[in-house]
Parts: C-alpha cells; structure tokens; sequence
C-alpha cells in the first residue's frame, strides 16, 4: 500500500512537470486556465499523500489551502477576468513552440542536475521528486518570458508559485504553517492586484498585448 | 530621577510639540504663541539639565526603542552635556524669536514647519546622547532630514529645491563616511555599542583610517574644504531661525562628532591627525572668509563666515590632537577650551546675526546688501543688537569671540615647545594665518554691519521698514547677552569647559585660571599672558565716554556756522555712499585667484551703465561638475539596460537565476 502511494507522489509530480510543458506550448487561453487548476489539484494530491505518509497533519491543511484557492478560488477568477475583458476564446500567436521545448528539456536537467545534491541531504520522502519541482519553477519562468500577453503571464507567475510549493513540499515535508499561510494570501492578493493591472491596461491601450508598456520606459 | 531622565522627558516634549503643531496644521496664532515658546521653555529647561548634569558622573539608560534585541544606547557624559548646553541655550534665544517670526502663509504651513522644527531640536539632543552607533545614525539622519525638509519650507522656489538637494546629497555622502567610521571603530566585533569601540585598541592603520572616515563624514556635515559648497546655498534659502539654528547648532553637532570619535572612541592618537585637521580647518576658514568679504547677499556672507569658524574649530582641534598625541594634556586641555569656548560664541552670535538678517529681511522684504542700509534709525533694537553680534564675531573685545580667538592664538604660542623640530617651526606659521582669517572676519563684519545699518536707505521703500516684534527682540536681547557675559566673565564657562577637557584629555586649565580670580584670564601663568575684560571694558567705556564729552563740549561747542561748499558734499545722496560690491573690491583684487569671476563693466559712453560681477567657486568646476558629469554618464550607460519591455526584464531575473545557481553547483 505504502510503496504504491509512495510511487504516487512521483507519478504526481511527472504530471506537474508535463503540465509546465503543455502550458508553455498551448496557445488558447481558456486551455491555459484549465491546465492551471490541473496543475493545482495535482499538487493538492501530492501534498495530501507526503503528509499521510509522513504522519505530518499539518500537511493536510496545506492540501486544503492548495486546492481551495488553486483549484476554486484562482481558476473561478481567471475565468471571471477573462469573460470580462473578452479574451476568451482569444489564441495567442507563439514564438517557435519547438526551440521552446527544447530550450525547457535543457532547463529540465539542469533542474536535476541542481537538484541531485539537495536531495543528498534531504531526509523527506519524496526527495526524488525535487528535481522536478526546480524544473517546474524554471518553466515557469520560462514561460512568462516567451509571453506576450498579460493573462498568460499570470498564469506563469502562478504556476512558478506551484512550484515552489511543490519543492517546499518536497525537499522538508512543506514549510511552517504561518509561511504557507502568507504565501497563500500573497497569492491571493497578488491575482486580484493583476487583474486589477489588467483592467488598466486594457483600458490604456485597448489591448492586453504588453508590448504596449514599453512606450512606458523613460528616455 | 537621574539627569538623563529629565532631559529625556524635555526631548519628548518636543517631540510632543510638534505632532501638536501636527493638529493645529494652519492655526499660525496658537503654533507661534502657544507651541514655540513653550519649545522654548523646554530648550531653557534643557540647558539648565545640561549645566547641572555637567560637574556629574555619567549617566547611562538603555531605550525600548529601536529593533528587537538593538535597542538604543544613552549615555550622558561631560561632553554631551556641555553641548547639551549649548543646544539648550542657543535654542532657547531661537525658538523666542521663531515665535515672533512665523508669519501666515509662507510655503510650509506653520503646524508642519513646528514639527519639522520641534524634531530637528530632538534629534539633536539624541545625537549628542547617543552611545550606540545604531542610535547615532538613527538620529543623525533624523536631523539631516527634519532640516532638508526645513530648508525647502518655501519649495515653490526651484532654487531652494536645488538648495535642498545639495544639502541632502553632501549630507549622505557624510553619513556613509561616519558609518564606515563606525564599522572600522567596532573592530570586527559585532558589538556596535561606543563602550566596545572604547575598548578596542586599533592598529596605526586602522585608527587612521576611522580618522580620517570621520573627518570626510563629521566635515560634511560642518562644511569644510571641499564638501563646503552646501552651505551657502541652503543657509539663505532656509528660513531665518532655520538658518541659525543649522548654522549655530547642528554644524555643532558635527564638531561633537569629530571630538567623540578622535579624544573618546578612538585610543592613541597620531600627530598628523592634528596637522591635517589644523591645515584644513586654516584652509577652510581662510576660503571661507575670502568668499564672506565678496557677498552681497547677506545670509551667503553669513553662510561662509560659519564656513570660517568652522574652520578655526578645527584648527583649536587640530592643535588639541597635536598635543594630546605628543602627551601635553595641559596645553591640548587648552586648544580644546579655546575650541570649545568657540562653540558656545559661535553658536550665540552667529544665531544672533541670522535672526537679525531675518528681521531685517522681514520688515524690509530684502536681502541683497546692495538695496539696503540705514536701518539703524528704522530697527534700532535690531541695528544695536546686531553690533554686539558683529563686534564678537569680528573678536574683539570684550565680547566672546576674541576670549576664544585669544586662547586660540595664546595656544599657539606654546607649539615652540613641541619635540618634532619640524612642526615647531611649521605650526607658528598657522597662527599668521588666523590672525589674517580674525582681520578678514573683521573686515566683513565691518562690511555687513555698515551697507545694512549704517548710511542711508538706498531704497525709497527702506523709508517703511517698521520695527521687530517684541518675541523677535526678545530672542535677539538673550542671544546679545550671552555674547556680552561670556565676554566678560569667561572663567566661569572655562570652569565648566574644564570637565569636558577633563574628560578628553585628562588634564585642564581651570585650576590656573581659578588661582587668578576670576577678574583674571590667565590660561597659563599672569606673567605670561592675562586678559581681564572688565577692566578692558572700563577702560575702553571711559575713553569713549571722555571722547564723547570732549567732542561734544570742546569742538561743538564752539562757533560752527553752515557751509559754503560743505566740504565738497552740498547734496548726499544714498548712491553716493559705498556699496557691497565696493567695499569688498580690495579684497577681491587681492585674493583673485581665490574666485571663478565673471564681470561686465560698462563702457564710459553708456548712456545706462550696468555693472554685473558673478564669483563662483573654483571647487564647482574642478570637483563637483566633473563628478557629477561620471555619474550621468555612467547611468546613462546602465540606462541601456532600460528595454521596456517585460519580457527583457524576466530574462534578465532568469539569466541571473541560472548563473546563480549554476555557481551553487559547482561550488
């Protein structure tokens, strides 16, 4: 039973990572939204198992957090933002999605390559799965950079804050309670203060196309 | 209830003041009549604290202020104490004249200037009390920023705003350089309280080093050479009182720095840190009077004569070090009174001069030297008090200003009996040039005293300037007086100067000048050199007096009658009396090279002859302006880092992740 969960936490945290690579190739936005809350109820699952076989309770309540907001709370409004705005049904054009993959495989194992020292040292069961937990922050990141419109950056930002939670998770068996808590909330208020800076922006420039902040440097 | 206590709960007052001053935001009658003469008492009550906690042992308290685990450290010793007094004393004159100055609608509203001004005061007192380097900075940057914001009270002016700037830049750059100061002070121990630093024993090196930090800083902050620039701008464009206060007091707090950290924190001395600070200090109060005789506005002439007595502080420090380095506690006990008496002069004159140019700029609406004069039969309190005021800084006696430059000068003259052939031959030297610096000084105040006072209005709209206010006469009266008593009873402040050499330098002059009486001044033996003001003052009273009488009786009395051609001046008019620019000609002829000078002269057929002469400082083109062109080159070169676009952004934080991390691994 024990050895099947614990191959379960691995099996979920590949679906995190194959995930980070869907969102950096899927060019629909309501895609990218569905993908997200995919995302989030894996990491719920994958928390919810490290803390039932570890005996850590605490745990229990950050796979509750997670999947209130991640999977409820976050998807609920990025949908409202994107009706919205009507960007719906809006398809991003993309900047070779293959050089995009590949350049995501080298981060990959650069992410394992990082990684294997760590997990040396760590005592957490699923110290395997940290690598991936890297490479899905590096995706992330990756991803907000080949963007050109702000809802898919969000998405990044939010997907960089997954995994995160993800290696917190993985390397010591989550972070303190209060932290989890802060970070959560951070979240929170950081989706709707982007969704506010989106209203704005589209507003100014009658588009969600970020190439329009550039005219806001100074010269 | 310990001293300390009592002066803590004056600092609260103050601060107490201010956020009322907070509440009552554009209610100009209750600030001026309710606010700042209580301030005032506070300050009273302060120097009073000061003087009773001078003669005492120190006193220490630990505040629940500050971060968790770094509160602040106070400690009261002589040395805050004494300047604990000269605060209380010069703020007390300041803030009675600041009650009578404050008028209604100017720039800042009354309610925030009170607080500005109320916590300038507090952080003052702090920064002399401070006994941890957390709790000085704290409270130095405190002050620095309560006075920016003073400076800048009328910031619709761009040239005030461009002022602040100045004063706010120089102000941090000597901060960083105290800060620095700090950190090698604490010796690579962690523990950044002044009792550690005094504990530590530095290497040569790095003693010098700290030194020489807190030069650069506490210099910054007192204006000399080369970071001296600020001072004539922010002076007069600060309101008056702001004026003298920064002038009076907090180019003080400075000196209090520089004596705290080379005679207290630091152990052993070097003899060049003397000779350094006394050839800086003599450039500085030369440059500095050089530029005061040219002025023709009269708080820049102010401005650089501050300039000038900060300069002989450090040379009276200077020659303390020089001393003190070579174990002559009694004769570095006497640079450092002279020092010190010039502290508290300073403070009380130079205060009293800024509140008169205040008066004067209050009822006359001018401050150019050249559209002024004859305000003595318009302002006589102000003209008279002001005399007073100019006769000590000029030093003369019997006002205060020569007992310091006496003891300066009496100083010197025992720096033959220095062991380094070389310096007894070169240090002598110096004393010529502060002698040159006291006659210039004299000469200036000659010159601000006579175009503004004296003559005739040289403009019709003189002819209205109505007289001060009884607050503001108040203010100048005690600011006078002082200047008057430490003038001719200087064995009573030297009596209390005597605890603060004493604990600098473990050695005194008190006990000599007590054995004279204190009718007496004798630093070091009568036979040597003695000055006795009172009989001075009697002297010099009856010689006026028999002058007067025998003019008025002998040469008046006799036969006068009205003149033919009236010694060639039948008609006088106010354009024919000498102007700024005409009075300080010599000295610019002189001392040319001094001055980056533009002038315009008029040709002999102009049917409207304009004349235009701008002097600027030398230290603008060769210092400032080339610095300052590096840094907006080098910003516009990182200024190409600026894409605009997001993207850019996230791949610099992403490139800068990956070299990171890739160094984490291959460490």
């Amino acid at each position: 039973m024990n050895t099947l969960l614990s191959q379960s936490i691995n099996l979920f945290a590949v679906v995190l990572l194959v995930l980070a690579f869907a969102m950096i190739a899927q060019r629909r936005i309501l895609t990218l939204i569905h993908l997200f809350t995919l995302q989030g109820a894996a990491l719920a699952a994958a928390t919810l198992i490290v803390g039932y076989l570890t005996g850590q309770h605490h745990l229990y309540f950050s796979a509750v957090l997670t999947f209130v907001l991640k999977v409820i709370l976050i998807p609920i409004l990025l949908h409202r933002v994107i009706r919205r705005l009507n960007v719906r049904w809006d398809v991003e054009t993309l900047f070779n999605i293959p050089t995009t993959m590949l350049i995501g495989i080298v981060l990959v194992i650069f992410a394992f390559n990082l990684a294997a020292p760590i997990a040396g040292l760590s005592t957490s069961i699923a110290r395997g799965t940290l690598g991936i937990a890297l490479a899905c922050v590096l995706l992330s990141f990756l991803m907000m950079i080949v963007r050109a419109k702000a809802v898919p950056q969000v998405i990044g930002f939010l997907s960089m804050e997954n995994g995160l939670f993800f290696a917190a998770t993985a390397a010591t068996s989550g972070m303190p309670m209060i932290v989890e808590l802060g970070i959560a909330f951070d979240v929170l208020v950081g989706i709707l203060i982007l969704g506010v800076f989106m209203f704005q922006i589209r507003e100014q420039f009658d588009s969600l196309d970020i190439r329009h902040l550039e005219k806001l440097k100074e010269d | 209830m310990l001293v300390l206590d009592w002066i803590l709960i004056v600092v609260a007052g103050w601060f107490a003041l201010g956020f009322a001053g907070i509440a009552a935001l554009r209610n100009t009658a209750f600030v001026a009549r309710v606010l700042f003469p209580a301030g005032a008492l506070l300050a009273a009550a302060l120097a009073g604290f000061a003087a009773a906690a001078l003669p005492g042992s120190p006193e220490t308290a630990v505040l629940a202020l500050g971060l968790p685990g770094l509160p602040f450290h106070l400690r009261l010793d002589g040395l805050s104490a004494f300047f604990l007094l000269v605060i209380g004393v010069a703020a007390f004159g300041i803030s009675v004249f600041a009650a009578g100055y404050f008028r209604h609608g100017e720039g800042t509203p009354p309610g925030l200037m009170c607080l500005e001004y109320h916590i300038f005061l507090a952080s003052m007192a702090l920064v002399v009390l401070a006994d941890d380097a957390y709790a000085f900075m704290v409270m130095w940057e405190t002050m620095a920023l309560s006075s920016f914001f003073l400076v800048t009270a009328n910031h619709r002016v761009p040239a005030i705003r461009e002022a602040g700037f100045l004063y706010l830049l120089i102000a941090h750059i000597g901060a960083i350089a105290i800060l620095l100061c700090f950190g090698v002070l604490q010796a690579n121990t962690g523990d950044y309280t002044f009792a550690n630093m005094r504990a530590q024993s530095l290497s040569p090196l790095w003693g010098s080093a700290a030194f020489l930090l807190a030069t650069l800083g506490f210099g910054a902050k007192a204006g000399i050479l080369p970071l001296h620039v600020w001072l004539p701008e922010a002076h007069p464009a600060a309101p008056s009182p702001v004026s003298a206060l920064m002038s009076a007091v907090m180019l003080k707090t400075a000196i209090y720095g520089l004596l705290r950290v080379s005679f207290d924190l630091l152990g052993a001395q070097q003899w060049w840190w003397g000779v350094l600070l006394m050839a800086v200090g003599l450039a500085t109060a030369l440059y500095g009077v050089v530029f005061s005789a040219v002025q023709t506005d009269m708080k820049r002439l102010l401005a650089y004569s501050s300039i000038e007595n900060i300069g002989l502080l450090f040379v009276g420090i200077g020659l303390g070090v020089l001393f003190n380095a070579y174990g002559m506690k009694a004769l570095s006990a006497l640079a450092l009174t002279a020092a010190l008496y010039h502290v508290v002069a300073h403070a009380l004159f130079k205060s009293l001069l800024f509140l008169a140019t205040g008066s004067v700029l209050h009822s006359t609406g001018e401050r150019s030297l050249g559209k002024l004069g004859g305000l003595m039969r318009r302002m006589p309190w102000v003209a008279w008090l002001s005399l007073v005021g100019v006769l000590a800084s000029s030093g003369l006696p019997p006002f205060s200003g020569f007992v310091s430059e006496w003891l300066l000068l009496q100083s010197f003259l025992f720096t033959t009996g220095l062991p380094d052939s070389f310096l007894n031959m070169f240090v002598p030297v110096l004393a010529a040039g502060i002698a040159l610096v006291a006659a210039l000084a004299g000469y200036t105040m000659v010159k601000f005293y006579g175009v503004i006072f004296l003559g005739q209005p040289r403009e019709p709209k003189l002819a209205h300037a109505h007289p001060s206010s009884p607050l503001e006469r108040a203010g100048l009266v005690w600011l006078g007086a002082g200047c008057v008593l430490l003038g001719l009873f200087p064995a009573q402040l030297i009596d209390l100067i005597d605890r603060v050499t004493q604990l600098l330098v473990g050695g005194g002059i008190a006990d000599t000048v007590r054995a004279n009486g204190w009718l007496l001044l004798a630093p070091s033996s009568p036979d040597r050199a003695s000055y006795s003001p009172l009989v001075f003052l009697l002297v010099v009273s009856v010689a006026v007096l028999l002058a007067v009488v025998l003019v008025r009786k002998l040469y008046h009395g006799r036969l006068r009658r009205a003149p033919a051609w009236d010694c060639g001046y039948p008609a006088q008019t106010p354009r024919m009396q000498d102007t700024a620019e005409g009075f300080g000609q010599p000295i610019r002829q002189i001392f040319e090279p001094f001055f980056r000078m533009r002038r315009e002269l008029p040709s002999p057929f102009d049917a409207k002859p304009r004349y235009s002469v701008t002097i600027e400082d030398h230290f603008w083109h060769w210092l400032y302006l080339p610095v300052a062109g590096l840094t907006s080159r080098i910003a516009r070169g990182i200024g190409r880092l600026q894409q605009g676009r997001i993207a850019i952004y996230l791949l610099y934080s992403f490139v800068t992740l990956m070299v990171l991390l890739l160094v984490v691994v291959k460490a």
